[in-house]
């Protein structure tokens, strides 16, 4: 039977047996691409699928200390949602995330676009010193906010001393030690964190525009700050956007600094989401309540992805 | 077509094995340990959090002697204390606790509530002749699932070159310690360093102050709390403390002590082998102030329990028991207490100690009358704890009155 089938097509038409070894071979590069994408696959189920899944449950889930040894962790709904969300805290913790990440972007994008419009122009030493300035990301975190630390101290550290020698202020200002200047203090030690990153792309988005431009729009009277306008900042936008929603992403989930420079006080002046998650999970043991918060900011963090991928869809469009 | 079925099947065959391989990670348990089961127990594995010397070559030295003294060997692990808690939970969730376990006094009850821990009674040995804060801290539910060798607390140092050349006497009561705070601040120099910071040892700085004017954890919105959080106050508003305080920690405070910008300091004697390195900086120490004369000084206990988490195999269990049981000991005990600056626990020890140690004198009488943070609250008492240190920054930055902060701490 099965014979007879096989001497029928392989008579009945011509192009047949092309065509079949052509599918096998077909099968074969499928199966050829599968293998090239399956590592890529398990590295996303395992690194990435695998904690947000985990996550989500456990923002629903009663975790605590008692799970980890006798490993219930009793179903609870949405419950550790609105606890966190009721809590005296959240509201604030909200708005001190968001006055952090749009005050630390907002001033990190506009230095670091400033400077990589100095280095831009080049001049003797200025390949050192747009190295030196790398200084700051280079350092590990914890390092830095130590040392912000003591630099910020209010009755010795280095800058208050200095502010109070040359006469800018007469009384030390309590940097870290006041509810309504702590902020502040963190937010700038934030936006000296963040520049070396701004500057790095924005510089290398300008040595992307062809010189060609400025010397046809020199021709047409566009110098100086009408060159910048109608050059180079269209130019720059999609390095600008990029950076924008890089810094977003990063800023929203800092928590090293502020916990190495204030842990969050005094009196809770320097919470944020972060911090708060990081201390329900870790300090409380209330696992559940820590990855609800946590999912918040991961649902905050992915609105903007959605605005980024958006905007470059349409820019690819174009 | 074909691709898309194989990827399915692929994807789903993965996370299979993933949800497989996790289910086995938690499903063998202990396979190890029943494995080296015996007549006779060979080795032991430890966990503490003596991360640093010189502590940790002194602990080890006590660990060597009673590992020779029951014939087994150990295999140590130190992990720095704040990461010790986290260490066990990953541990236990994995099946792998050591086979004795160091932890931090207030620790105990909260993990011997997950049912980690083997009851220490079950296994011969009992709190008798320790003292009552410490059988307190380290039981649960009426059964004792720890014991402590040695104990610490706080109490008030004070440079004793300082004091003399403002004429001041080391204080005995508030209105003294705030007098003395105040005449010995001068530019570039505090009367008083402690710490208020918004972690547990903040709230543990508090306790002196709070516990001796009879103020309570189970209700701390009491007039009694609210003045010791006044002290506090009116330390740091009459600028005999830096308002840095908020942010220091014990360490800070030392080190503001050491280099000369504090003349008192409220501290434990773990602290002393580094006041040491500074012979230049002379010091004595009292217990803290009271309030009123005629009050106890209360202060809290410090110091590590040693336990044995719950174990199939047996035999095991009961060697770690005997090890915890040998840790102990009155020479154990002693020796601990004289190389490392810290009190024994057992009452019958303490005269003998603070005759061959007189400089421990006074911590050793502030320890009998101590009492522990989780005496009465149990594992509830972190919540409490959070509470008081939240309540000391909202008073301490004047965004709540010191009657008021506790109230407000507590989200009332």
């Amino acid at each position: 039977m099965a014979h007879a089938t096989l001497t029928r097509t392989t008579e009945a038409s011509g192009p047949e047996p092309a065509r079949r070894s052509r599918g096998r071979r077909h099968r074969g590069e499928d199966l050829t691409k599968l293998l090239f994408v399956l590592p890529a696959v398990l590295a996303m189920v395992a690194l990435f699928g695998y904690p947000v899944v985990k996550n989500l449950l456990m923002s629903l889930q009663d975790y605590g200390l008692r799970t980890f040894f006798t490993g219930d962790a009793p179903w609870v709904g949405l419950r550790n949602y609105t606890t966190v969300v009721t809590d005296n805290l959240f509201s604030q913790a909200m708005v001190n995330t968001a006055l952090f990440t749009v005050g630390s972007i907002a001033f990190q994008f506009v230095i670091g676009l400033g400077l990589a419009l100095f280095f831009h122009r080049r001049f003797p030493l200025g390949g050192v010193l747009r190295s030196l300035l790398l200084l700051p990301w280079l350092l590990p975190l914890i390092v830095s906010s130590a040392t912000w630390r003591s630099i910020l101290e209010q009755d010795s550290g280095i800058l208050n001393r200095t502010l109070t020698g040359i006469g800018v202020i007469d009384d030390p200002v309590p940097w870290l030690n006041s509810p309504s200047v702590a902020l502040i203090a963190v937010i700038g030690v934030n936006i000296w964190i963040g520049i070396p990153f701004n500057v790095t792309l924005l510089y290398s988005g300008l040595a992307e525009i062809p010189a060609e431009l400025y010397e046809a729009g020199q021709l047409d009277g566009a110098t100086g700050w009408r060159a910048f306008w109608y050059i180079t900042w269209p130019n720059l936008r999609a390095v600008a956007s990029v950076l924008l929603m890089l810094g977003v992403v990063y800023t929203i989930k800092v928590l090293d600094i502020i916990l190495g420079l204030t842990g969050g006080g005094p009196a809770n002046a320097t919470q944020t989401l972060a911090t708060q998650s990081y201390e329900r999970s870790f300090i409380d043991f209330k696992f559940g309540e820590g990855a609800a918060l946590s999912n918040i900011l991961i649902a905050i963090s992915f609105v903007f992805a959605i605005f980024y991928l958006r905007s470059t869809r349409r820019a690819v469009d174009e | 077509m074909i691709s898309k079925r194989i990827t399915a099947a692929l994807a789903s065959a993965t996370t299979l094995s993933l949800v497989l391989a996790a289910c086995g990670d938690n499903g063998g348990d202990g396979d190890d340990t029943s494995s080296s089961s015996g007549d006779t127990v060979k080795s032991l594995t430890i966990l503490d959090y003596y991360n640093n010397d010189p502590d940790k070559s002194l602990v080890q030295k006590g660990l060597d002697s009673c590992a020779s003294q029951l014939g087994v060997t150990i295999q140590r692990e130190t992990v720095p204390g704040d990461t010790l808690i986290q260490k066990v939970l990953q541990q236990a969730s994995s099946k792998t606790l050591p086979d004795v376990l160091m932890l931090d006094n207030p620790d105990v009850q909260q993990i011997a509530a997950t049912g980690a821990l083997a009851p220490l009674n079950d296994l011969g040995l009992s709190g008798d002749g320790v003292i009552q804060g410490m059988v307190d801290a380290t039981s649960y539910d009426g059964k004792l699932y720890g014991l402590a060798p040695v104990t610490n607390t706080i109490a008030l140092f004070y440079n004793t070159q300082m004091l003399q050349e403002a004429g001041v006497r080391p204080p005995k009561t508030w209105d003294e310690l705030k007098a003395a705070a105040k005449t010995l601040t001068k530019p570039g120099r505090y009367g008083i360093a402690f710490n208020a910071n918004a972690t547990y040892e903040g709230a543990w700085q508090f306790l002196p102050a709070m516990w001796t004017n009879g103020g309570d954890e189970t209700d701390l919105t009491s007039p009694q709390v609210a003045e010791a959080l006044q002290l506090w106050v009116d330390l740091v508003q009459s600028g005999s403390a830096s308002k840095s305080v908020i942010n220091w920690t014990q360490g800070d405070a030392k080190d503001q002590f050491v280099a000369g910008k504090a003349a008192m300091m409220v501290n434990g004697p773990w602290q002393i082998p580094s006041l040491q390195k500074t012979p230049n900086v002379k010091w004595e120490v009292v217990q803290f102030p009271v309030n009123k004369e005629g009050q106890t000084p209360v202060a809290p206990l410090g110091g590590e329990a040693w336990t044995v988490p719950l174990n199939k195999d047996q035999a095991k269990q009961q060697k770690a028991a005997d090890f915890v049981k040998c840790l102990n000991s009155d020479e154990n005990e002693l020796a601990w207490a004289k190389a490392r600056f810290t009190v024994p626990t057992k009452t019958a020890l303490l005269d003998q100690y603070v005759q061959e140690v007189p400089s421990m004198k006074v911590f050793t009488e502030q320890v009998r009358t101590a009492r522990s943070r989780t005496g009465k609250l149990g594992d509830k008492w972190p919540e409490a704890a959070k509470v008081i240190y939240q309540a000391i920054q909202l008073a301490l930055t004047g965004k709540a009155s010191a009657q008021d902060a506790f109230k407000q701490a507590s989200g009332g």
